[in-house]
């Protein structure tokens, strides 16, 4: 009995074995809440299922549905327009700010911290609740500016009050630009100024090529983050007014807990993967152009 | 002008343009803020002045007594047995997958490690649906099992990407040092391996209770009794205008909400920014 305890202890402390022990609960849980929901999820895109009573299946109903619904064609317009417009104004934005806060001074810190401080808000209930105190037509915006706009109330404004919480929280890629840009040698800017180039041209020939990798990675990332808004169009406009903000996932999560059509969302849910992968592989493969890999 | 008087402009000019924006930035903030002290009837009629003329906490009160017989206390007790158990497993979980990915030689090593690279690539808005049909089936739907179980299992890639460049930075020899004495890889990972990588298990604590306190789908989708409610789910129906508009109560509430994300972040911003400059950790 005691050799046998022994072998398994031997055993349990190979690193084959170590290796698959440690990393278990990531395999189970890959399995369990991952591949599991998934793999249900692409089987019922196949079905009608109201979640209630069992499914039956339709086969490429659901699909062949999607293309001729209108809402779901304009949800899919009103996110490409959210993610088209917030996306690269938030990394226009926050890369601005950070060559801003690149220099040394006592106070730096304190204002990097300030800068940051609505992007680690900003995924909070409470700031889309009074992001939409601050865009009511007697909201906090309006009094300011002495204007009488009802932003949320109207088809043409809405989404803009929208991308521009999404611009505000600029912060978390602010300091990925901010930790990349401190890594750049200061003799790169000495020799550069050395040949005769000037803060602009050196912004262009140095800065830039060895800030593409970082803007690639926050492109990818800010985009899906970008497609699937969900909760701060569910809170502030709830897709109103006019669907102008109904937004994709917005859109299947009522269609499934709304409208009970559960088969109908999950091939929703199908078809976002597959532009979100499309999406990434498209990136991926203009990467060559545009994003410099070498060192420095 | 002379060069040094041209320089300290510049300086004074640098400093007045970033204060006023960053100024302007959290000016929404400041107003949700001053905003709850002021008296309900007054907030949109004096929107423009910071400081309230007459401050009261009354909306404080007001507020603190939730909606229904439910106060905000049972929300915040919620959110807190919420955010504690999830993120205790998170922490666990994610550190022994990192160490393993970090360390061991094992076959399907690189494979798993994909996997983790992927479900980087797939957020909660896209398991939405899927994960709630599974949760419906396993009878886990108005409980907080959908909550908590799922941080048990590793299943944030990025925190195990955050542990795992962690180590990565840590030179083997001291593994192979103990190796020599004797230790197992469990024992490595205990002895050796915890005590250097707290920097990176303090990030992972940290975002990992901030996206809990801030996990608003979560509790939508499987909370359904009222006295269940988390901060974020009770906040947005306490502020829904169908329920009611006592706007001052409902400022009170948001600032409340904000303030244990507003502590982590006075206490532990070191951390903070280190988890998103080198792993793009969400925040």
């Amino acid at each position: 009995m005691k050799k046998k305890s022994h072998t398994f202890r031997s055993w349990l402390y190979k690193e084959n074995v170590a290796g698959y022990v440690l990393a278990a609960p990531f395999i189970l849980g890959f399995f369990a809440f991952i591949l599991v929901p998934m793999g249900m999820s692409l089987y019922f895109s196949f079905c009608d299922y109201n979640i209630l009573s069992p499914e039956t299946w339709v086969g490429f109903k659901n699909y062949a549905r999607l293309l001729s619904d209108p809402k779901l064609m304009n949800s899919l317009k009103v996110t490409l327009k959210y993610a088209f417009f917030s996306v690269p104004l938030k990394l226009l934005f926050s890369l601005c700010v950070a060559l801003l806060l690149l220099r040394n001074t006592k106070a730096t810190p304190f204002y990097r911290a300030v800068y940051y401080v609505p992007s680690i808000m900003g995924a909070s209930v409470a700031v889309s609740v009074l992001w939409k105190q601050v865009f009511t037509t007697d909201g906090l915006f309006n009094r300011i500016t002495g204007l009488k706009v009802a932003w949320l109330a109207n088809t043409k404004t809405a989404i803009w009050i929208l991308i521009l919480l999404s611009v505000w929280q600029f912060g978390s890629s602010m300091l990925i630009f901010l930790s990349t840009l401190k890594q750049v040698p200061q003799e790169l800017y000495e020799a550069a100024r050395v040949d005769g180039a000037g803060k602009v041209s050196s912004f262009f020939t140095i800065t830039l090529p060895l800030l593409t990798s970082t803007i690639f990675f926050n492109l990818i990332m800010q985009s899906i983050n970008g497609l699937l808004v969900f909760v701060q169009g569910q809170i502030i406009t709830a897709g109103k007014p006019m669907d102008s903000t109904k937004f994709y996932v917005l859109y299947m999560y009522e269609q499934a807990f709304q409208f009970s059509k559960a088969g109908y969302a999950s091939a929703m849910g199908w078809v976002m993967v597959l532009l979100i992968i499309a999406f990434t592989v498209f990136l991926f493969a203009t990467k060559k152009f545009w994003v410099y890999e070498g060192g420095y | 002008m002379t060069r040094k008087n041209k320089d300290r402009l510049f300086t004074i000019l640098y400093h007045a343009l970033i204060l006023a924006f960053a100024f302007l930035m959290i000016y929404p903030l400041i107003w949700m803020v001053s905003s709850s002290f002021k008296p309900t009837n007054t907030i949109f009629a004096t929107a423009a002045n910071i400081f309230p003329e007459k401050a009261t906490v009354e909306n404080y009160i007001h507020g603190w007594k939730g909606i229904g017989k439910t106060s905000f206390f049972t929300f915040f007790r919620n959110t807190f047995f919420v955010c504690i158990i999830n993120t205790l497993g998170t922490v666990v979980s994610c550190t022994l997958v990192a160490y393993s990915f970090a360390r061991l030689k094992y076959k399907l090593r690189g494979l798993f490690f994909s996997l983790v690279l992927l479900t980087m690539m797939l957020p909660g808005e896209i398991l939405m649906i899927p994960q709630y049909l599974w949760y419906n089936r396993l009878g886990w739907i108005n409980t907080y099992l959908p909550l908590i179980v799922p941080g048990y299992f590793a299943t944030s890639g990025f925190f195990v990407y955050q542990i795992k460049n962690f180590i990565d930075s840590i030179p083997r020899e001291l593994d192979d040092a103990a190796r020599i004495d004797g230790c197992s890889y469990y024992s490595i990972l205990t002895r050796i391996m915890l005590p250097l990588i707290k920097p990176a298990i303090a990030t992972v604590v940290i975002f990992s209770f901030l996206n809990n306190w801030n996990n608003y789908m979560g509790a939508l989708l499987y909370l359904r009794k009222t006295e269940k409610y988390t901060v974020s789910l009770a906040l947005k129906l306490f502020c829904d205008p169908t329920s009611q508009s006592d706007y001052g109560a409902m400022f009170a509430m948001a600032t409340v909400s904000l303030i244990p994300i507003f502590f982590i972040f006075l206490t532990m911003q070191r951390y903070m920014t280190q988890g998103i400059a080198t792993s793009g950790l969400k925040g």
